[in-house]
């Protein structure tokens, strides 16, 4: 597996990178930990002129609290999301999810930017990234904006990133008092990606009922989205095993489910609900108090 | 002999090595002045070649040369197949296709360039003008008539048809109370070794030396086969195998780019080197298993079997490799299982496809035949509502039965079945688990116990029932320093022979396994052999090295008794000494070897010298058996299959190493597990090989497997001397049945009788939604 030549750019600082971006404009591919560009090369199912390796950039890889927000840069690996103890405290859906990616070799060279960038429709992240209202900055030559997560998925590998864009980092917020949130998957079993996953957060109000809930659901559709009909279910109610299977029913709604070897559209349909109900109940648990 | 070292666990003494990165394989190998190959495959799988068009690739920086096949027209023999079977058709594969393509990868040229990457890109530049031809994909299609005609000049796409018959089969099936059908599915696999294969040729013009590296479970069948295929005489080549990181039978095989390498460092007078990609791997390595079996069962009511009859649709691929059509006849030989069964009829129909050829993977036809028969006795037990454990006792022979001749023609050495059952049965607790399944149930929780009993054909084997010879061949030399050489021609690719047999030196010469060296894989240094594969090389080959060391141990007994005045069989080997029992007198194991080579004081007519060589024939195949027992846990809400629990009991045998026991045994499973619930090689209606690569192919992983509980029952072969049977194959022959018998046990409350490997979730999940509307 030998991919076809390129021209290969480390450069040192993200000033550079971005120079560098704006030089080669679409003919250039930005390499952070490779797992998703390397194969596509080395298949030669991508081919691109020049490769931007930004693995040896500093100060990308960090995870930190910034006005009340927590800060993630986008070289920040698989592994070290996993493991960190701030998002462990503070948001640990990004931890649940980081640690249901391929396997720890994937973990430790795998990044959240690049993950999120090469936007594949069974990537983890975005259910996540969508369930936190997380928020993207892209950085160009022009200067930096943000992009909410919604927004953020256009399509099958599809971004709302601008040629000559990078994106630098991830914001989340800490969970809420009396939030509880969990990520579900069905792995494929060969590659691992997902064929459903499902990051629920779930806010309850003082009275016991569901103040706010957000779903992210990766895997089933082109590309990640947000099941507005289970939140819709779910908001004001008072949580029972029944409601959140009945929300979880809605899960697909609205969406034309993918069908490859591995799950017809129509058992993705039917997982999506299955997974929306597990991670539903796990995260009500959670923000019950309760260990789950 | 005191059994110091056999029969204990000694950690390898590969590992080390192989741990460290020290290990080195075909590609780790780098020549003065290398060249690479890199090949145009077709990206059909049925076409007419019109015409190849390789300027662009002529001039292309880097490459020094270009080949189609039609320009090796007659420069290079065809891929060889060394079964024969009766009304066999012949179906020679070109090293490179020149006519016409059948398969998916198949080569149509060939790039050599200075560099690796040169060679990549200039097979892009390479033009072929394919003419499309109706692919023929489905086996059972390609037996219809007006079905389009691989191999042009026959009539249909039957290779052959074999057909064994043992015992009154109308009889039986008169007498019979119940005939239980099934037609059963093994898929098509994919071996999936971790190394791919690798090839560097190197030719020294002026000694017309060629040397050829292979990443091969063979070396010494390869050097006879690359020498008629390449035309020159074998005494000018030289195949050398270095480490080679798993076969699993698809490097049992001599392949067109062997050759092909071979002949371009000859052409070229320079080193050329060509390097599996995993993509090639998939597509252009031999694939495992592809039958279909169609099963008819007679039973009385009590569970006793009178007679069995299958026919065998076997998927052979396009073209014949090294064993292609003898693969589904050993699936006839032990159709029978562990069981008595008076008469059985098997009709195997082998049929060409456009896809690559199947050949020996792991167990090779023999997990087809004990899944055949073990996926029957638990429809059997099923229909007659009888336990499954209980069905399989009824119908054991016992052990005053062996020797025990099959209808079959096989005569099982060894064995006592009903001891490893009970053995396993206790081991797993097998009435608790019925009880704790019972209690599962009412909670809505679906476990399955599935149990297995297998016998299998290994140690191959008498060289009259094998296609090139059965034996093997040990020489064994203890230098002047005392340090012993052992050359095996088992070379081994991951089975521990470097271990195992420095334990049987150390204890036939009294000496520590430190002293003793495994040299194999090395066609100029180890004398003719056979190689590694259908579990002989232990029993076949290991106990040609005991011959060896026997020969040498009594030769160095004669120096000894006359240094020191004893009769040579009075004296023992022990501790690096030679002892006499009647006077305790003794020397320095060192000494007597020192004598053998100054020889100044040898008995009167012995030769000096310390060197013995033995070509060992085996009298039969031994039969090594045992009892798997496993539980699944099915998730009612997605059909994901879980093992929970894994009890095995395996008898192959007397044991040399049980660690390396154990570890065949815990990879045959793990791949057992591949077959049964993850693996499948899917060509589409065209063709395509769409489970192509590690994304979309599943393998077994380490999360995937619960804590293995393997035990062994210890039944000696009276085959060969040291008792031995073999066990390299034992796991993926017992365990894939056990798998399957489990999931169709948890989906019992469904109504499900059978489903089909790979045990697909989404197949679990409709079969269980079926039955919950049945309800």
């Amino acid at each position: 597996m030998i991919p076809a030549a390129f021209e290969y750019h480390v450069p040192k600082t993200l000033e550079e990178t971005l120079r560098l971006l704006e030089r080669h404009g679409d003919e250039a591919k930005v390499l952070a930990g490779g797992h998703s560009l390397l194969p596509l090369m080395k298949l030669r199912l991508a081919a691109p002129r020049y490769v931007i390796d930004i693995g040896r950039l500093r100060g990308m890889s960090y995870i930190r609290e910034e006005n009340g927000q927590i800060a993630i840069g986008a070289l920040t690996t698989h592994a070290d999301l996993e493991s960190s103890a701030l998002l462990l405290m503070r948001c640990p859906l990004l931890p649940e999810t980081a640690a249901e990616i391929g396997d720890v070799q994937v973990r430790n060279r795998g990044t959240l930017g690049g993950s999120l960038a090469h936007a594949d429709p069974a990537g983890d992240y975005p259910a996540s990234i969508l369930a936190l209202d997380a928020e993207i900055i892209a950085a160009s030559t022009a200067g930096t904006r943000t992009i909410c997560a919604r927004d953020f998925f256009v399509d099958m590998l599809t971004t709302q990133l601008r040629p000559g864009e990078i994106l630098s980092q991830v914001r989340v917020p800490p969970l809420a008092p009396r939030t509880g949130a969990a990520y579900c998957k069905l792995h494929q079993p060969a590659s691992g990606f997902a064929i459903v996953g499902v990051a629920a957060r779930l806010t309850l109000g003082k009275g016991g009922k569901i103040d706010s809930a957000a779903v992210g659901i990766t895997g089933v559709g082109p590309k990640a989205y947000r099941a507005a009909a289970v939140e819709k279910a779910l908001r004001g109610k008072k949580p029972s095993p029944k409601l959140l299977a009945d929300a979880a029913r809605h899960a697909a709604q609205g969406v034309e489910p993918l069908s490859d070897l591995h799950a017809s559209a129509e058992y993705r349909r039917e997982m999506a609900a299955v997974f929306t109900r597990r991670a539903l109940e796990r995260a009500i648990a959670r923000a019950q108090g309760k260990k789950a | 002999m005191a059994m110091r070292y056999i029969g204990k666990p000694l950690k390898r003494k590969e590992d080390p090595r192989l741990i460290q990165g020290l290990g080195h394989y075909v590609d780790d190998l780098q020549l003065a002045g290398m060249h690479y190959t890199g090949f145009v495959r077709s990206p059909h799988a049925h076409a007419r070649i019109r015409s190849i068009d390789t300027s662009k690739a002529r001039t292309a920086a880097g490459v020094v040369l270009v080949l189609t096949g039609a320009d090796l027209q007659g420069a290079i023999g065809p891929v060889p197949c060394a079964a024969q079977l009766p009304d066999m058709k012949l179906a020679l594969r070109p090293v490179l296709a020149h006519d016409r393509v059948r398969f998916v990868g198949e080569p149509v040229a060939l790039v050599v360039a200075t560099e690796r990457y040169a060679a990549r890109d200039a097979t892009d530049l390479v033009e072929v003008d394919y003419e499309p031809l109706t692919p023929v994909v489905n086996p059972e299609k390609a037996l219809e008539k007006g079905c389009t005609v691989l191999h042009e000049q026959y009539s249909d796409n039957i290779a052959y048809r074999w057909e064994l018959e043992g015992g009154d089969l109308a009889k039986a099936f008169k007498a019979a109370d119940k005939v239980i059908r099934q037609r059963l599915v093994n898929q098509r696999l994919i071996p999936v070794a971790m190394e791919p294969r690798g090839v560097v040729a190197d030719y020294k013009p002026g000694e017309k030396q060629l040397t050829v590296w292979s990443s091969t479970q063979i070396p010494h069948l390869l050097r006879t086969q690359l020498a008629v295929m390449l035309g020159v005489p074998e005494s000018s080549v030289h195949v050398i195998t270095p480490e080679v990181g798993g076969g699993f039978g698809s490097k049992l095989n001599v392949y067109p780019e062997e050759a092909l390498v071979g002949y371009l460092a000859m052409r070229l007078g320079q080193p050329v080197k060509w390097i599996e990609s995993r993509r090639e791997n998939f597509l252009c390595t031999i694939h495992g298993r592809d039958q279909i079996d169609d099963v008819e069962v007679a039973v009385k009511r009590d569970g006793t079997v009178l007679g069995l009859r299958c026919k065998v649709i076997a998927d052979l691929g396009a073209y014949y490799q090294l064993l292609t059509p003898l693969i589904p006849t050993l699936t006839g030989l032990m159709i029978c299982g562990c069981y008595k069964i008076p008469a059985v009829r098997m009709e195997i129909t082998g049929v060409f496809t456009n896809k690559m050829a199947t050949d020996a993977y792991r167990g090779a036809g023999r997990p087809e035949a004990t899944y055949i028969i073990e996926r029957m006795m638990d429809l059997v037990a099923a229909e007659l509502k009888k336990d499954p454990a209980e069905v399989r006792r009824k119908n054991f022979p016992q052990p005053k039965d062996f020797p025990y001749a099959t209808p079959t023609g096989v005569t099982y050495d060894s064995a006592n079945y009903q001891k490893s059952l009970e053995l396993a049965l206790r081991n797993s607790n097998y009435k608790r688990l019925r009880q704790e399944q019972a209690k599962l149930r009412r909670q809505g929780r679906y476990i399955g116990i599935g149990l297995s009993t297998y016998v299998e054909i290994c140690a191959m084997g008498p060289s009259s029932a094998m296609p090139a010879g059965g034996w093997e061949s040990a020489t064994v030399r203890v230098e002047p320093t005392g340090k012993v050489n052992i050359l095996t021609g088992s070379s081994p690719h991951g089975q521990g022979q470097e271990t195992s047999f420095a334990q049987i030196g150390a204890d036939v010469l009294g000496l520590e396994p430190d002293d003793i060296n495994v040299v194999h894989g090395d066609t100029a240094r180890v004398p003719y052999g056979i190689g590694t594969f259908g579990s002989r090389a232990t029993a076949v080959g290991g106990t040609a090295v005991y011959k060896s060391l026997v020969k040498l141990r009594d030769k160095l007994a004669q120096i000894a008794g006359h240094l020191m005045g004893e009769a040579p069989q009075k004296l023992v080997f022990r501790q690096k000494r030679i002892i006499s029992k009647a006077t305790k007198k003794s020397i320095a194991f060192g000494e007597a070897v020192g004598a053998a080579y100054v020889a100044k004081t040898l008995p009167p007519g012995l030769e000096p010298g310390l060197d013995a060589t033995t070509f060992f024939e085996p009298s039969n195949f031994t039969f090594p058996f045992g009892v798997h027992v496993c539980v699944v846990e099915v998730d009612a809400d997605t059909g994901d299959v879980k093992l929970q629990k894994y009890v095995a009991v395996d008898d192959c045998g007397n044991v040399l190493n049980p660690l390396l026991v154990d570890g065949q045994v815990h990879g045959g499973i793990v791949q057992a597990v591949g077959q049964a619930l993850l693996e499948e090689a899917v060509y589409d209606e065209h063709g395509q090989l769409i489970t192509g690569e590690l994304m979309d192919y599943a393998i077994p992983r380490a999360a995937d497997i619960p804590w293995l509980e393997t035990s062994r029952t210890v039944t000696p072969s009276p085959v060969n001397p040291l008792g031995l049977k073999g066990v390299g194959e034992a796991g993926t022959i017992g365990a894939t049945p056990a798998l399957l018998n489990a999931v169709v046990d948890a989906l019992a409350p469904f109504g499900v009788r059978h489903l089909d490997m790979p045990v697909k979730r989404e197949r679990v999940w409709q079969l269980m939604r079926k039955g919950r509307r049945a309800k």
